[in-house]
């Protein structure tokens, strides 16, 4: 008998102090609305920075394969050749390029974690805040960069970071 | 057995029956879907700042129809070692508890469907079937969350039954009958003090009674914050863990009505029933609008019941049970106490 815990009672200034904040909640909804909104019909406007989709400036990049060596998922599937350019000046070595074949991001596989534009350097991976591009088979979400590309425009202007925080500052091609 | 219907023509038995049959549905299921829709689904809504269901008819109404059509669409799975006939039988044993209570409870000075003199009695007995129903859902479904969760219900509703007939044995001191009828009317010509304008509701002279009540209910219908036997973070949802389809939405069915025939009784013994001040509780209109202003009377108490579900956290085991024995037990004999002083007293 002496291990029966102490008799707990209801304390109940702070019990009628909850019934208090259903009811504020229950009438505030009823009268300015809820937080929530009917989706399909009405849209809430992402942050700026919010995380929606992986969008690809292809004229920036190189098919260096940073992106896809970082990526946790191996989601990203590049490939390239190389080429000559023709030199910058009359009677120069003729340059060698790469040209982008194939820039795939699988995002069935993709876990939005960011590395990929985070390690990019030379600004051709971006995020934008476009979320609705779900599909009725799984094999459809493996993007190709005609796809990532059209998201570009998409993209919104950089962001100041808080104060102290020094990090890469993007440059959205425009 | 006169009724409300004599008035029209002389009804065979089984027309009497069939028509009581339909009515007694209708008054178990519409408060049931009254309840679901307007506090269940809109205002749980509401109190955690969204809408609710919207796409079902206007502001979602048909909702509810269309959970039932889920419902009775869905497999009826019966786990291999179960036993089979008692599991298949449990929901409806609780059903029948909430069918055979509503029966006491009278819309009309003439409308009612049954009138024993140990109307509320009655009541508290019938109402005690649902822990059969409970015990053998949670046993004949062989599976250790339901067994748990049947076991955590008997203990509970075991012990609430208590501090709940115990409430209501201050009503009926103060009525001086067990009738329910009886009760309605002692309230509806009550004095208090002398005057007799909006008659003597129970609630003002067994407020304790009526709060009581109210903790008592709202255990019985095992909702938060009482609601262990179905605690889904410990044991998923206790005894009806294995039910699927249309036995689960009789589980459902049965303890919405219950919830809606339990305010139905509180609005009966604490709020005058289907009497309001004003007009002569002897007259034919109550027949036609008493069931109107029970409703409204009934989602009132809801609405309370409701509230106290969508606010407060779940008790612990041995939080709940010190609260039935060490509290509410000891302030509701000590309200029969009182209230038979004051009764010799007056």
């Amino acid at each position: 008998m002496s291990a029966l815990p102490k008799l707990a009672l209801p304390r109940v200034p702070g019990l009628v102090k909850g019934l208090g904040v259903t009811l504020k909640t229950m009438v505030r909804t009823l009268t300015k609305g809820s937080h929530t909104v009917q989706y399909p019909r009405v849209k809430e406007a992402p942050t700026p920075r919010a995380r929606g989709v992986i969008t690809l400036h292809e004229d920036n990049c190189t098919a260096c394969m940073l992106c896809a060596r970082e990526c946790p998922d191996w989601c990203i599937y590049i490939e390239g050749h190389k080429y000559k350019a023709p030199p910058r000046r009359p009677g120069g070595k003729p340059r060698q390029k790469n040209a982008l074949d194939r820039f795939d991001i699988d995002f069935a596989l993709c876990m939005y974690c960011g590395i990929c534009v985070e390690v990019c350097p030379f600004e051709a991976l971006f995020w934008s805040p476009e979320f609705e591009y779900s599909e009725p088979r799984i094999a459809d979400l493996l993007h190709d960069k005609s796809k990532l590309g059209q998201w570009m425009e998409t993209v919104p202007d950089f962001q100041e970071y808080e104060a102290g925080s020094e990090a890469k500052k993007l440059q959205v091609p425009r | 057995m006169n009724s409300a219907l004599t008035f029209a023509v002389e009804l065979a038995w089984w027309q009497q029956t069939s028509i009581r049959a339909v009515v007694g549905l209708l008054a178990v299921l519409l408060p049931a879907g009254t309840l679901v829709y307007l506090f269940l689904f809109k205002m749980m809504s509401f109190m955690q700042s969204r809408l609710g269901p919207m796409e079902a008819g206007p502001f979602g109404s048909l909702q509810l129809l269309a959970e039932v059509g889920k419902f009775l669409q869905k497999e009826d799975i019966i786990p291999v070692k179960a036993d089979r006939i008692v599991f298949k039988a449990a929901p409806f044993v609780v059903l029948i508890s909430t069918f055979l209570l509503v029966l006491v409870i009278p819309a009309g000075p003439d409308a009612w469907f049954i009138d024993v003199d140990t109307g509320i009695f009655l009541a508290l007995a019938v109402s005690s079937i649902s822990v059969i129903g409970i015990l053998m859902a949670g046993w004949a479904s062989s599976s250790k969350y339901s067994l748990l969760g049947g076991l955590r219900a008997a203990g509970q509703l075991v012990a609430y039954e208590l501090p709940l007939v115990l409430a209501v044995m201050g009503v009926v001191i103060q009525a001086g009958t067990l009738n329910v009828q009886g009760i309605v009317m002692a309230q509806a010509t009550g004095e208090i003090f002398g005057w007799g304008g909006i008659g003597n509701p129970f609630i003002i002279t067994q407020f304790l009674g009526f709060a009581i009540f109210l903790v008592a209910v709202q255990a019985e219908l095992t909702q938060p914050p009482f609601d262990m036997p179905v605690a889904e973070s410990e044991i998923v949802t206790g005894y009806l863990t294995e039910y699927t389809g249309l036995r689960f939405l009789l589980f459902f069915i049965g303890e919405f009505a219950t919830a809606g025939i339990f305010s139905a009784l509180a609005a009966t013994l604490f709020l005058g029933g289907w009497y309001v001040p004003g007009i002569d509780p002897t007259s034919d209109l109550f027949n036609v609008i008493g069931p109107a202003i029970l409703l409204g009377k009934v989602i009132l108490v809801a609405f309370l019941i409701f509230w106290f579900r969508f606010t407060y956290p779940r008790f612990r085991e041995d939080q709940l049970q010190q609260l039935a024995w060490k509290v509410l037990i000891p302030l509701s004999l000590a309200n029969i106490v009182l209230t038979g002083i004051l009764k010799v007293v007056f």
